[in-house]
């Protein structure tokens, strides 16, 4: 019986690794995309050019605008004349933000009195845009500080931030981790949701099915190269995160490949639920994509979870992809404890059983 | 008379292979042209430099503008309906609005698919695609006809009506040419072009090269066993061919070759008596490849099966879709060592029986048992005795030859040193060893069907379902193939075996002919060729019996 079933993973794997077009979907794609997406899709905001709009020629204004010119974050000043130029310099996004310094900014600041500063940004950017601005305002307190130092006048409470797990806030610390189950959910999905439409349209499915084969056998059969080849494409990230990109792997490497088992059990399930409801392969990667693009953009890789509507975060419970980034990030930075990875672990479970005995079931029904 | 194709020293190469070699010919107005040959002959090459679609390497091709092309998998739009089909047809080449009506009407009642007009494209069956193919070439009335192969996978009576329609549209002055690698076509042509490897060995009247055949021709009758003589016929060196018809066993003997007598054959009491030439006995003699001997089947599948009793049994299978009884009450058994042939045209319930006998599907009621295992209860210890090989050579096309077989063989449970062995013996038998590394899916279709036969028969089940399984292939691997099922039946294989093909149907011991989801006729088929004998018809062939039979059924439906 066993040599049954291993002739038929052994047939799976043949046919993925022989056939030049999914050999390369399988290698070429996921590696572009842990490329884009580590290098590309960073939260971090840099090169932001500031229109500098400076009304005042005094000591506190030129002061500022060379601590602004100092921080890498901001790339360029773009000096402008007059409220016009600058309104033209966001309109044209020439610059993401824009700061205006009035006249008296510097007399009132050395007659003692507060003085303040317009910021404009550019709400078409709305995030790069908040995050700049908070970058400007760490440099507005840094230089409010000086001055106050200076004058000798008490300097009332600071805020010190400490970042924990990612002391730099390094946006690869976060991408590459979760690059670990977005890819290989996306390579496990299409290996098993194409197996068996493929097979149909060749119509060697059927002449499985008039072998000794059980159903059973068939599933095993094909949910074991699924994992196999999903398992394989989350080391090759994993030691990609390791060897190229340096992200601590603070915890158990057992408690991630476990998690990462039973995460890729859900996937093989929805897969082969795909596969056996599509005749054709379009179907099933029309199928495939229709589950993977709202598994995605509600696991929190992209926005937090947490700023989702309250309903939504309840409906991301069902989705597996949110609860093994849950372990990703906590496994590789903040040595998650066994207990916690499963509190995460466990709604995968479950969602494997369902999965698998819904695409069993299924399948039955669809053998003829 | 006006050719609307000229065709000189006309050359075409793949790589190392000639495809055309050199072809010179020309294509008449009003005549049926047969392109035949064997597979991999030319046939479609050549179609596609008339058509435009190749341009040669050698030699000139001109051949009329206004033709009509149809490859051999018309793109019809599977989820278009008839009427959508023909109109997306009728724009593409740019037929008035105004004359699509009358034209769309003519078509349609011509290819008989009038009232279907609302059917998607895909729900057609095989016969009814073709036609509509046939409908969506002729909308812009074209002078030249071009078809590929257009009766593959089609009935015996849409076969017949796609021959009626290509003569009426000959009578009309336009000029057919018709690709095909069956022979009994070729005779209904006004004339043939016969290639062979990329060459033309015949340009004439099909007949005029079957009279040279004259004096050939033999039949073997009043025999015991047909299967024993055929083997003895074809060891004989004076005889060039030899097949079953029936009862009896058809020779074609060599060139200046005697006649053999009845007891060289095995058969002391047989008479050997002239019959007259067909067109088959030209082709084969004139390509005349005989290989060596063909290595024995390994033991594991060439033993003698225990004899009696039935292996497959249908018992009043009924099978429903909706309120469509696609199979009525349908029930016969198949004895070991018999070849047993299921015929019917498309949709008439054939291929649904066949599949709830091999497990492909459940039956709505009613029982089918193989082997003596109701397949109902026990499938996987029934499954593990048959073997089953499809119309669509069913293979990985990824995997190579060898691994093809090692992956069928793990799967019927061989392991270790037996698949090894029974691996190698099959690559010898079918000659693929030189292939063995070759991805099955670049194999030649003559290739395709050996290993597809080799994968059904490597775990030597005691039953063989074969759903059309010479599908497009040519007479000389037609030969080949049914050799291997003799032997098979000889010892004591039951075969189930569905064909449109109605001369394969005379090697069956019996047939079943299905209609309308019931079983209308069972017997040898000299018994089915009796039934349909009468005063205008003193000697039906087995498919004018077919006909026979299913139109007796429509008028009975009717009254």
């Amino acid at each position: 019986m066993w040599g049954r079933v291993w002739a038929l993973i052994v047939k799976e794997l043949l046919s993925v690794w022989r056939d030049k077009k999914s050999r390369f979907v399988l290698i070429v794609p996921p590696l572009i995309q842990l490329a884009v997406f580590s290098y590309a899709a960073t939260y971090d905001v840099t090169d932001v050019t500031v229109a500098l709009f400076n009304q005042d020629q005094g000591l506190a204004s030129r002061e500022l605008v060379a601590r602004i010119q100092g921080a890498p974050t901001f790339a360029r000043l773009q000096v402008v004349d007059d409220e016009a130029a600058l309104a033209a310099a966001i309109d044209r996004r020439d610059a993401m933000m824009g700061l205006r310094i009035p006249q008296d900014f510097s007399r009132r600041l050395e007659s003692g009195q507060g003085a303040t500063v317009q910021v404009i940004l550019d709400g078409r950017r709305s995030n790069s845009a908040q995050i700049a601005a908070g970058y400007l305002t760490t440099i507005v307190i840094s230089h409010n500080a000086a001055i106050a130092a200076q004058a000798s006048q008490p300097v009332g409470p600071t805020l010190v931030t400490r970042v924990w797990f990612n002391p730099n806030l390094e946006s690869l610390w976060v991408v590459v981790p979760g690059l670990v189950g977005v890819l290989t959910q996306v390579v496990a999905l299409v290996v098993t949701g194409l197996s068996v439409a493929r097979e149909r349209e060749l119509g060697t499915f059927e002449q499985l099915l008039v072998t000794p084969l059980r159903p059973w056998e068939i599933l095993v059969g094909k949910t074991a190269p699924g994992m196999l080849i999903g398992l394989v494409e989350g080391s090759i990230i994993i030691a990609a995160s390791q060897i190229w990109f340096h992200v601590p792997l603070t915890g158990s490497v057992a408690l991630l490949y476990g998690a990462l088992a039973v995460f890729l059990l859900c996937t093989i399930g929805v897969g082969l639920f795909i596969s056996a409801l599509a005749s054709t392969q379009q179907q099933a990667i029309m199928g495939a994509f229709f589950f993977m693009v709202p598994t995605m953009i509600l696991s929190g890789f992209a926005t937090p979870v947490q700023n989702m509507p309250d309903w939504m975060q309840t409906l991301t419970l069902v989705n597996p992809v949110r609860h093994i980034l849950v372990v990703l990030w906590g496994v590789f930075l903040k040595d998650m404890p066994a207990a916690l990875v499963w509190h995460s672990v466990w709604p995968m479970a479950v969602l494997a059983a369902v999965t698998l005995t819904g695409a069993a079931w299924l399948f039955r029904r669809r053998m003829y | 008379m006006d050719a609307l194709v000229r065709l000189d020293d006309v050359r075409k190469s793949f790589g190392a292979t000639r495809a055309v070699d050199g072809v010179c010919a020309s294509v008449p107005v009003g005549r049926v042209t047969g392109l035949v040959g064997a597979d991999g002959a030319g046939k479609t090459t050549l179609l596609r430099l008339m058509a435009g679609l190749l341009a040669p390497d050698g030699g000139t091709v001109s051949a009329s503008d206004a033709l009509g092309y149809m490859p051999q998998r018309f793109g019809l739009y599977e989820d278009l309906t008839v009427a959508e089909n023909l109109s997306l047809y009728a724009d593409l080449r740019g037929l008035a609005p105004a004359e699509q009506g009358d034209t769309f009407a003519r078509l349609l009642s011509f290819s008989g698919l009038a009232g279907f007009e609302t059917r998607l494209a895909g729900k057609l069956s095989g016969g009814m695609k073709q036609k509509l193919g046939l409908a969506c070439a002729l909308v812009a009335t074209p002078r030249l006809l071009l078809l590929d192969e257009p009766s593959v996978g089609v009935d015996p009576v849409s076969r017949r009506e796609l021959w009626r329609m290509v003569h009426e549209l000959a009578d009309q002055g336009v000029a057919v040419v018709w690709s095909t690698a069956y022979l009994d076509e070729a005779e209904r042509c006004h004339s043939v072009l016969l290639l062979d490897q990329g060459r033309l060995i015949y340009d004439g009247p099909p007949k005029d090269l079957t009279q040279r055949m004259r004096g050939r021709s033999f039949a073997v009758r009043g025999i015991m066993d047909r299967r024993v003589v055929q083997a003895a016929a074809r060891r004989h060196v004076g005889v060039a061919d030899a097949l079953i018809q029936g009862a009896a066993v058809r020779l074609v003997l060599a060139e200046g070759a005697a006649v053999p007598a009845a007891a060289e054959l095995g058969a002391p009491q047989a008479v050997v008596e002239p019959v007259a030439p067909r067109f088959e006995d030209a082709f084969i003699a004139l390509l005349d490849r005989h290989g060596g001997p063909v290595p024995a089947l390994p033991e594991i599948v060439h033993h003698p099966r225990p004899r009696g009793g039935a292996v497959v049994e249908a018992r009043d299978l009924v099978r429903r879709f909706g309120d469509f009884t696609a199979v009525d009450h349908v029930g016969f058994d198949v004895a070991p060592g018999e070849i047993f042939g299921l015929l019917g045209p498309n949709g008439a319930g054939k291929s649904t029986t066949f599949r709830m006998l091999c497990g492909l599907m459940e039956p709505s009621s009613g029982v089918a048992r193989v082997a003596g295992i109701d397949l109902a209860s026990a499938a996987p210890e029934a499954k593990q005795r048959l073997g089953y090989m499809s119309q669509k050579f069913s293979l990985y096309p990824d995997l190579s030859v060898r691994q093809n077989l090692d992956f069928f063989a793990g799967v019927y449970g061989l392991s270790g040193a037996r698949r090894k062995a029974v691996c190698g013996a099959m690559l010898d038998v079918f000659a693929l060893g030189p292939m063995a590394d070759t991805n099955a899916g670049q194999l030649p279709l003559g290739f395709k069907q050996r290993l597809a036969l080799a994968a059904a028969i490597l775990h030597g089940p005691d039953i063989l379902f074969l759903d059309e399984p010479t599908s497009g292939v040519d007479p000389l691997v037609r030969r080949e193939f049914w050799g291997h099922i003799n032997t098979l039946a000889g010892d004591g294989v039951a075969v189930l075996v569905t064909t449109h093909f109605l001369d394969e149907a005379e090697y069956c011991d019996r047939i079943g002919i299905v209609y309308r989801g019931r079983l209308i006729a069972v017997g040898s088929p000299e018994e089915i060729k009796a039934s349909a004998r009468n005063p205008e018809q003193p000697d039906p062939t087995l498919e004018d019996a077919f006909i026979a039979l299913v139109e007796a059924c429509d008028r009975e439906e009717r009254s």
